[in-house]
């Protein structure tokens, strides 16, 4: 005998339960419940001009300038990482010469914190991307006090009150306040801030920071001299320097002792700690933005080879979910920003 | 209109044929592949955290994964069929079945193709594991690359409406219907 019938309500009340709870676990999980979640979106408005942004450009470090050279690495990297880049050898470079600013017409007398950036291609396929500013330490110790800080209403008294609750940000200012100015990309020294973990090849891990440190020196010049060199004297300056002869930086890695504060870019490492000239960073020909090698590329600090990955720092990787949503939104603004 | 459903006695009596073992096997692999994909994606695209990271590092190579699964899975159906649906399904669900299924099979394989293919155009090197690098499909193209992430969001939510629909079918053949086409595919001997 077949069972006796039963009421149809309840198999279609489970199933309208099953996909309810289906699309609200989706929903929670896509943020869309969650209007406080940091997310990589929210990250990348914050950056935005009252105006709003410039369309087609990055989001931040929107003024920039391409160039291509090589980095000739001088095989001493090979003893802290395996990373084909470190051996002995000349590798590909695309880079940007950069200042942190959302405006991509920023007169070039602003740029406080200007920053390098790098992509080094090796013939294992592999890539080492690299965004780094001129600054010696961060503004703050999280992503989420970065947010905060970008929210800040610009006025003296907000901002005493966020330093008031981020006291980590007077080294930061204290750099911007005091350090010489200089009329050159290529004077500057530039810190990837954030630190990695280097892999050698018989598997032991190092905490790691790099700098680029000039082979030119720097010139100091006054801050209020340097609005009189025209809007975009950095960019015409590096053009014309480079024409002349290729710029150099050497990469000087730095390694980390056991307690120092690798997941804090705003605390400086005590100074003696080890360094290791791995290579020369050599800039060869500059070329504008628009039509560049340079003004498709994210330079997302986590694209790293095989014996260099992210450590305990929370910097890359919200950097690289707020460099993907930038250039997502670029890339969909493509008609904004043609090739001139 | 009746309110009340009766067990069809077909189900009840004879056992209907199966899919194969394998067939039933890469089913349920990959349904658990795919809502994690999806989950996964959403996910790592709403937090700056370290979870961004780890989620990203499982999204490519598992959506690679299901694109080889899904390949092997269309030559085992192709060769080896699938069970017909209950005579006294009316045709209009019967349709809606194969051409949900079909639409399936293309949102599995284009899913990770889209996504390959978004990676090539931005020109990221599309690293799966360790070292191992795929090579780019297309080349660079912000243009490309803006309709590419387009396609990966819209389908990947269109994906995500047919999941529920199709378990909510599901759902329907062994709650309401009682017709043993769940059990065509759910686990067990056989
Ligand atoms: C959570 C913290 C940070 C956020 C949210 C953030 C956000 C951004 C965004 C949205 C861009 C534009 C990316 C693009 O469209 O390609 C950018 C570019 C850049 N950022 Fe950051 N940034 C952060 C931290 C840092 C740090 C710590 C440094 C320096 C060490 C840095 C240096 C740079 C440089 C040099 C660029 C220019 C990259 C290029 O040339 O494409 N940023 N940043
Ligand atoms: C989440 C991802 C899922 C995908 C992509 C998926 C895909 C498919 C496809 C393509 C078929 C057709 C097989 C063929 O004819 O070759 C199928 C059949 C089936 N699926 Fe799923 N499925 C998923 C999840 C589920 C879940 C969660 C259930 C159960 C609650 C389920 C139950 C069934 C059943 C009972 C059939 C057999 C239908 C028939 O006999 O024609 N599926 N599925
Ligand atoms: C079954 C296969 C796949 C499914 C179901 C899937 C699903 C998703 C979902 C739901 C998102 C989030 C979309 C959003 O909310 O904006 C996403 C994003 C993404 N997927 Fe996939 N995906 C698949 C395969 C792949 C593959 C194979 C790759 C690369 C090799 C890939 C790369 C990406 C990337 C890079 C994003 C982030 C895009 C961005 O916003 O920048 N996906 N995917």
């Amino acid at each position: 005998m077949a069972e006796p019938a039963r009421s149809i309500l309840a198999p279609f009340l489970a199933i309208g339960l099953v996909v309810a709870g289906g699309a609200g676990a989706f929903a929670y999980t896509a943020g869309w419940l969650s209007p406080d979640r940091l997310t990589p979106d929210r990250m990348v408005d914050a950056f935005a001009p009252p105006g709003g942004p410039a369309p087609g450009h990055r989001r931040n470090h929107a003024k920039g300038v391409c160039f291509t050279g090589v980095f000739e690495a001088n095989g001493a990297g090979a003893a802290l990482s395996r990373a084909r880049v470190f051996a002995t050898g000349g590798y590909p470079v695309v880079g940007r010469f950069n200042f942190g600013t959302p405006d991509p017409n920023a007169p070039d007398a602003t740029a406080r914190a200007r920053g390098l950036s790098i992509k080094v291609s090796t013939p294992d396929g592999q890539e080492w991307r690299s965004a780094m500013i001129s600054a010696p330490v961060f503004p703050v110790s999280t992503p989420q006090a970065f947010y905060e800080l970008l929210k800040t209403p610009k006025d003296p008294n907000a901002m005493k009150a966020f330093a008031a609750a981020h006291p980590e940000i007077g080294a930061f200012g204290a750099w911007a306040k005091s350090a010489p100015w200089t009329a050159s990309y290529a004077e500057e020294r530039y810190n990837s801030l954030n630190s990695f973990i280097f892999t050698d090849s018989g598997g032991e891990d190092r905490a790691v920071r790099w700098s680029f440190i000039p082979e030119a020196t720097p010139v100091p010049v006054p801050a209020e001299d340097l609005p009189k060199r025209g809007r975009d004297f950095l960019e015409k300056e590096i053009a014309e320097r480079i024409a002349a002869g290729p710029a150099r930086w050497t990469l000087a890695v730095t390694v980390a002792e056991p307690g120092d504060p690798t997941a804090d870019p705003s605390k400086a490492w005590p100074a003696g700690r080890k360094t290791v000239e791995v290579g020369k960073l050599v800039a060869q020909k500059i070329e504008p933005e628009a039509d560049g090698p340079c003004r498709d590329v994210n330079f997302d600090p986590t694209v790293l080879p095989s014996g260099i990955r992210t450590s305990d720092d929370q910097f890359p990787a919200a950097r690289s979910a707020a460099y993907a949503v930038s250039f997502d939104r670029r890339s969909a603004e493509a008609k904004d920003y043609p090739a001139k | 209109m009746t309110i009340v459903s009766e067990p069809r006695a077909a189900a009840m009596t004879e056992s209907r044929p199966r899919f194969t073992p394998l067939q039933r096997a890469l089913h349920w692999l990959m349904a658990i592949g795919v809502l994690s994909m999806l989950f996964i994606g959403v996910g790592m695209v709403s937090t700056v955290t370290q979870t961004h990271l780890t989620l990203v590092s499982i999204h490519k190579p598992l959506g690679i994964a299901l694109l080889v699964l899904v390949i092997i899975r269309i030559a085992v159906r192709l060769t080896t069929g699938a069970p017909a649906l209950p005579a006294d399904l009316p045709e209009p669900m019967k349709l809606a079945a194969k051409l949900s299924h079909l639409a399936f099979y293309g949102l599995m394989v284009s899913m990770p193709l889209i996504g390959w293919a978004m990676l090539s155009a931005a020109d990221y090197p599309i690293t799966l594991w360790g070292g191992f690098t795929l090579p780019p499909i297309v080349s660079p193209s912000r243009e490309l690359h803006a309709w590419l992430w387009d396609a990966h969001r819209t389908l990947a939510f269109c994906f995500f409406a047919l999941v529920l629909l199709h378990i909510a079918a599901a759902l329907f053949h062994v709650l309401v219907r009682r017709d043993g086409v769940f059990q065509q595919m759910a686990g067990g001997e056989g």
